[in-house]
């Protein structure tokens, strides 16, 4: 059984565009990630996962369940924590986690002190006092306390220290390692790339890459870093080069007897050669819509 | 029942504030009855002069003279308004105030069916107004014991009962309408309540205005009907259930299909 499963799900608001025929697979257990800039669908994709809103076609399905008959079920076996996080006026951080286990008709006390204890959250705080870090932190308890089978996190990290992030992606890391599946949405791909299995690419509604991280990362181009001086004069396949006095960066996916043959000719310290960060293959597919580097 | 007790903690203040202002305003105009007793021939053939307005609140047939006559016409108008204007705020935000504070995100992806979270919501909105009107009785019939009048217990039973009966169509169909809402309700709550009030002055001072009687709840909480008639007013008061019914009906459908931005 996959834990997210959808089959041409659309959504549109009126004549606007939210997402297109997206057709995407989480296996249960998975650390998924969800890439894609701001207005790409991302939200408007979890929020159809999550009943929020009525999918204008297609269907999707979230543990087996289906999202539109099986609302309730579904939600009391997820955990989400929204982008934009906001709480009832006048409650205290302790009130918004016994309303949330309570909603949930859960003991979770001692899950949620753990948390707290980890996420450093002062639970004597009022909500409008909270600053937006710790906004996030409460929603974090919310979405972790009741110990669900899928967490899904919609841009978990803006508001987080670093340190804060860390402890975050420690307890996920945990939570998958027990065996909750996670599906990430996020924009920062480094989060992507140093966390998830498997990731799908969004843009403008549609769904233009999924797969491993390994795949996606995989391009044929390679990273190359050069110490030293080097006159590429024609040289085919150089793309995006960064030159400071002395040295050279750039991706290449010519021919290597020509890159060799080239780099002979130079006066060369030291090089390096490496596959190239998700972040270079993502603005790749945004700038051009896809196809190889 | 988790809703139902998170509403009225969230409520609270508003309620607390109403509650407080209406039955205060109440035992005020009742201690000064007796002060004011002595004045009302001079003052009953004031209002007699003045003419439409003087049938617009229902004077040129109640006895202003009388502690009962002087409670339809100065506390009804309290009663009626502030009630009114209350039961239409709360109706008119308790489901559209998720969407306007980004609460209905947090709400609506616990294990809760829409359904559940109206029916929840219309619980606290009955049972805000329910304590309110006892409340706001027990002050009244407590303030005309103090300044020792005997209590006129049918008129004064009748009058409130048509009251609490306002406030529930108020807020039946503001209900249906925050439904709709994304945004705040206040201004159509206060709207609608204000724009009701003056239709029923409008068909009390003419005979063709009569039928905005059947449209507006203040018809069946006539204060000189009541009085003279010793009962309310089935026909009005079935057309306002109705109306209410309309609006939970509508809030029921509309909130179950709706998209939470």
């Amino acid at each position: 059984m996959d834990a997210i499963r959808t089959d041409s799900l659309t959504k549109y608001y009126g004549k606007r565009r939210g997402i297109e025929h997206i057709d995407l697979t989480v296996r249960q257990g998975d650390f998924f990630g969800f890439i894609g800039p701001n207005g790409a669908g991302k939200s408007t994709t979890i929020r159809t996962l999550l009943g929020l809103i009525r999918p204008s076609g297609g269907k999707a399905q979230i543990l087996g369940l289906d999202t539109i008959k099986e609302r309730e079920k579904i939600l009391a076996r997820v955990g989400y924590l929204p982008s934009e996080v906001s709480f009832y006026p006048g409650m205290r951080v302790k009130d918004i986690l016994k309303l949330s286990a309570d909603l949930r008709r859960r003991d979770c006390g001692k899950t949620s002190r753990l948390l707290c204890e980890r996420l450093r959250l002062d639970t004597t705080r009022k909500a409008e006092e909270l600053s937006f870090g710790n906004r996030k932190k409460t929603a974090i308890v919310c979405a972790l306390q009741h110990e669900p089978e899928l967490l899904i996190l919609d841009e978990p990290t803006s508001g987080l220290d670093p340190l804060m992030q860390r402890e975050f992606f420690e307890i996920l890391r945990e939570r998958n390692q027990e065996g909750t599946t996670i599906f990430l949405s996020s924009h920062i791909l480094s989060e992507i790339q140093h966390n998830c299995t498997n990731a799908a690419m969004i843009k403008d509604g549609t769904i233009i890459a999924k797969g491993s991280i390994a795949e996606l990362s995989r391009t044929g181009a390679k990273r190359v870093s050069i110490c030293g001086f080097v006159d590429f004069g024609s040289l085919a396949g150089v793309k995006d080069p960064h030159s400071t006095p002395g040295s050279v960066d750039f991706l290449y996916n010519g021919n290597m007897n020509a890159l060799l043959q080239t780099l002979s000719k130079g006066d060369i310290q030291d090089i390096t050669v490496t596959e190239p960060e998700l972040e270079e293959v993502f603005l790749h597919y945004y700038e051009r819509g896809g196809g190889g580097i | 029942m988790t809703i139902v007790k998170h509403e009225l903690r969230q409520g609270k203040t508003a309620f607390l504030i109403w509650t407080a202002a209406i039955s205060f305003l109440l035992m005020i105009c009742i201690f000064l009855f007796p002060e004011m007793r002595g004045d009302m021939d001079a003052m009953g053939e004031l209002f007699a002069s003045m003419g439409s307005f003087t049938a617009a609140f229902g004077m040129d047939r109640l006895n202003i003279g009388t502690l009962i006559g002087f409670y339809a016409v100065e506390c009804g108008n309290i009663l009626g308004l502030g009630g009114a204007f209350f039961a239409s705020l709360a109706g008119a935000s308790i489901l559209s105030k998720e969407e306007r504070e980004k609460t209905a995100e947090f709400l609506l992806t616990h294990p809760v069916s829409r359904a559940r979270v109206v029916t929840e919501k219309l619980a606290a909105l009955l049972i805000q107004i329910t304590v309110m009107d006892l409340m706001i009785l027990a002050f009244s019939l407590l303030s005309m014991r103090l300044i020792g009048e005997d209590i006129p217990w049918k008129e004064v039973m009748l009058l409130h009962g048509a009251y609490f009966l306002l406030q529930l169509e108020s807020a039946g169909a503001c209900f249906g309408i925050s439904a709709f809402l994304r945004r705040s309700g206040i201004g159509i709550g206060i709207g609608l309540s204000a724009m009701m009030y003056f239709l029923n002055l409008i068909a009390n001072m003419t005979d063709h205005g009569k039928f905005l009687k059947y449209i507006t709840p203040f018809g069946y909480c006539e204060g000189a009907d009541i009085i003279a008639e010793g009962r309310l007013n089935a026909g009005y008061i079935a057309v306002g259930i109705l109306f209410a019914c309309v609006g939970i009906a509508a809030a029921y459908w509309r909130y179950s299909k709706k998209d939470i931005h």
